[in-house]
C-alpha cells in the first residue's frame, strides 16, 4: 500500500465520521427548556416541528418575523433585513455549527426574540424552533 | 590606513540601512494611507458584531464614537445589540486603541455621516443606493466586495447592477 493510497484511504474515512456525527444540540440544554416548560404549563406535551415551524414564519406584532431574515427555507442562507448582510443558514443539516452552542443560542434568542417578539421567547417557543431547524433535511 | 578604511565601510553601511529603513517606513505608510486597506483583527468584535453588519474598520470612527456606540447597544440603530459586560470592555478596549479620531470634530454614531464619507461617495447616483442588492449605505459589500476583511481599495470595488 503506496503512501498515497493511505492519505487517501485516511481522508475518506475522516470525512465519513465528520458527516456521520453531524451537529447535536446540547442535550442538557433541550432537557432544562423541557422541564421549564413543563413548569410553565402543566399540558405540555412535547415540542413540535410542526408548532415551529409556522411560529417561525409568522409575525408577532412586529415588522419582522424570523422568516424575515433567516428566510422560509432555513436550508438556505438568510439576509439581514436592515443591513443585508448575509447570514449563514439556520439548518443544522445545512450548517452544522448550527445549535451546537448553549451559550450562543441563548444570545441570539435573546436578541431576534426582542427584536421579532418585543420580549423573550417562551422556553416551549425555543423548543418548538429547535426541533423545527433540526427537522429539515436537506 | 586600514582603520580609516574599515571606518568608512561602517559608516556607508549605518547611512545606507537607516535611509533604507527610512525609505520602506515611507513606502508602507504612504501604501497605507492610500490603499483602502484597514486591519479589523479582534475575533470577538468579528463574532459579535460583524454577524449583523460588516465589521466596520475601527479606523473610521473616533475613540468617542466607538464609546457612546458601545454604551448604547441596547438601543442599537433601532435593536437590541447588548452582549455580555466582559465581551463590552474587550470590543470597546479593542474599537478605542484602533480607532481613527481625526476624522471629524463631533462624535458621528454612522460612519456614512461623516464628510469623508460622502466626498468619498459623491460619485454614486441616489438611484444606485436604493437598489435592493444595495438596501442600505451600511451594506459596504455591496459594492466593497472585501469589505469585511477591511479592504475598500478601487480594485475590490464592483457596483451591483
Amino acid at each position: 500500500m503506496n503512501l498515497r493510497f493511505t492519505a487517501a484511504m485516511s481522508a475518506t474515512l475522516l470525512l465519513a465520521f465528520a458527516s456521520a456525527s453531524v451537529a447535536q444540540v446540547p442535550t442538557d440544554y433541550l432537557k432544562s427548556l423541557e422541564t421549564a416548560a413543563h413548569a410553565a404549563e402543566p399540558g405540555f406535551a412535547g415540542f413540535s416541528a410542526q408548532r415551529g415551524r409556522a411560529w417561525f414564519n409568522a409575525r408577532h406584532g412586529t415588522d419582522w418575523s424570523c422568516s424575515t431574515c433567516h428566510t422560509e427555507d432555513p436550508l438556505t442562507a438568510g439576509r439581514h433585513a436592515t443591513t443585508g448582510r448575509s447570514i449563514a443558514a439556520m439548518a443544522p443539516a445545512a450548517n452544522p455549527e448550527r445549535l451546537t452552542d448553549t451559550a450562543k443560542i441563548e444570545k441570539w434568542f435573546k436578541r431576534n426574540c426582542g427584536d421579532v417578539l418585543g420580549r423573550a421567547c417562551t422556553p416551549a417557543e425555543k423548543g418548538d424552533v429547535i426541533a423545527y431547524l433540526t427537522s429539515l433535511k436537506r | 590606513m586600514m582603520l580609516n578604511e574599515r571606518k568608512r565601510k561602517w559608516f556607508d553601511a549605518v547611512v545606507w540601512s537607516v535611509s533604507a529603513l527610512f525609505a520602506a517606513g515611507l513606502t508602507v505608510d504612504a501604501a497605507h494611507a492610500d490603499s483602502h486597506r484597514y486591519a479589523v483583527d479582534n475575533a470577538v468584535y468579528r463574532a459579535e458584531c460583524g454577524s449583523c453588519h460588516v465589521a466596520y474598520p475601527p479606523a473610521l470612527l473616533g475613540a468617542d464614537s466607538w464609546r457612546a456606540i458601545m454604551q448604547g447597544l441596547q438601543q442599537h440603530f433601532g435593536t437590541d445589540a447588548s452582549v455580555s459586560d466582559a465581551k463590552r470592555t474587550e470590543v470597546t478596549a479593542y474599537l478605542v486603541g484602533a480607532s481613527g479620531g481625526k476624522r471629524s470634530a463631533a462624535t458621528p454614531l454612522r460612519i456614512t455621516e461623516s464628510q469623508w464619507f460622502r466626498k468619498e461617495h459623491a460619485e454614486i447616483a441616489a438611484a444606485t443606493w436604493k437598489r435592493p442588492v444595495v438596501k442600505s449605505a451600511a451594506n459596504c459589500e455591496a459594492c466593497h466586495r472585501q469589505a469585511n476583511s477591511g479592504d475598500f481599495s478601487e480594485h475590490s470595488i464592483r457596483v451591483p447592477r
